[in-house]
Formats: C-alpha cells, structure tokens, sequence
C-alpha cells in the first residue's frame, strides 16, 4: 500500500511518501497506526498522540477501525487548516 | 465550480463571469479569505500552504454537490490557493449565486465553514521565532456543526 504524509507528520517522520508492506496481521487503521510506530522513534514520536493525526483511505477520511488492503491510498496528517 | 491553484484570482472578474448570461440569478454572494500579518500573538512574514492534490479537489467538490442538494443555487465557486503567500495576499474565494439573496449569503458562509474543516490544507507560518504549523482552531469545528441537520 502506499502511504503519504503532510504537514508537520511528514516533517516529523521525514518522508512525504512511501510503499509499505506490512505485516499480515495489519487489516485496519489502527493496526496499520500500530505497526508504523514499531518501526523507528520518529514514527513513534510523530504518531504518539492520534488525537492531532487524522487518515484518509483512498481520500475519504476515516476512523481507526477502517479496514486497509493491499493497493490501498493511505494518507497520515494533522487536523486540517485551510480557508 | 472549484479551482485548486497557486496564481492569484481576480475577484472582480470571477465574480462578473459567474452570473455572466443567466439573468435568474439575483445575487451573488461571495468570502475571500486574506493573509493576516498576525497568528498566535506572533507577527507573520509568509505562510506556506500544502495540499493533498487529489483528495483537496474531490472534497471541495462533496462539498460544492451538498450546497447545491441544500439550497437553489445557481452557480458556485470556490478557488483555493497553494504556496507561499504573504500578508494581504488573496487565499481563498468562495462565491455562490441565486435567484434570492437569502440562499446565495447562506450557501456562501455554509461553504467557507466546511472547507475550513474539510479541505485537506495545511498552513505554516513564518515568525520571528520561526516556522511552525498552524494548529487547528475548535471554533472552526464548532462553525462547521451549525449546519448540521
């Protein structure tokens, strides 16, 4: 799946995209959250707090119990501040 | 209508082109959000806005198709501006216009509130102190949640 971070999360965790393959236990969001934190500090740090991180699946936001597949869109940022 | 774009808009000739030719519409409604030079008692040189290219175009058209489901409306315009933009510089437009102007101004405050909370933007702004994100503001949350119903 792909992944795609804005704001200060992709400042934070350094990256403005990747390709993941996560373990196959992985089948929501907050699993997906999960397993990103267990890969280094800075996602750690950067997805310590999820009430100041917000996800789009395939550009439609969603809650944490969102199932995520293979081929899915999956963006990671903070509440939105435009206008 | 939406337009995601770094350039500047005109207002005047946006304004003028929406209810160019349909002599229905009896007002045209329009907000521009501008720049300010202050944000969290900080003075503001610049800020930068980012977008998700993609998910911002579709919301702002979810959020045009449901101004449209509540009001009779006949035209809509937003315009939303990304990049790097200094005080007094134009960030948004958002225009709408109907036979009546009761519809046009509630449609058009209805639209600014949504895409403050929907629109996938991000500000960081420019300060003595440095960069920093904006955080997002529960007023705006609060603005969105009138009009539910």
């Amino acid at each position: 799946m792909k992944l795609l971070y804005f704001a200060w999360l992709r400042a934070r965790i350094g990256c403005a995209e990747e390709e993941i393959a996560p373990s196959p236990e992985v089948c929501d969001v907050a699993g997906l959250l999960d397993w990103l934190r267990s890969r280094g500090p800075r996602y750690a740090e950067a997805l310590r707090d999820l009430s100041v991180v917000r996800v789009a699946v395939n550009q439609n936001y969603v809650g944490l119990e969102h199932p995520v597949r293979e081929g899915d869109e999956i963006a990671i940022f903070p509440p939105v501040t435009g206008g | 209508m939406i337009r995601v774009q770094r350039e500047d808009f005109d207002v005047g000739v946006e304004l003028e082109r929406l209810a160019a030719g349909n002599h229905r519409i009896g007002g045209v409604a329009s907000f521009v959000g501008l720049v300010r030079d202050m944000g969290g008692g900080e003075r503001v040189s610049a800020l930068t806005l980012e977008h998700y290219p993609g998910m911002t175009e579709k919301k702002l058209g979810e959020i045009e198709t449901e101004a449209h489901r509540r009001w009779p409306l006949d035209a809509v315009l937003i315009i939303h501006r990304y990049g790097r933009l200094e005080p007094g510089d134009r960030i948004v437009l958002v225009a709408t216009a109907s036979p009546h102007r009761e519809a046009a101004l509630a449609a058009c405050h209805f639209l600014i509130d949504w895409l403050k909370t929907d629109a996938p933007f991000w500000k960081s702004e420019e300060t003595p102190a440095g960069e920093r994100w904006v955080e997002a503001r529960d007023d705006d949350e609060a603005a969105k949640e009138r009009w539910s119903d």
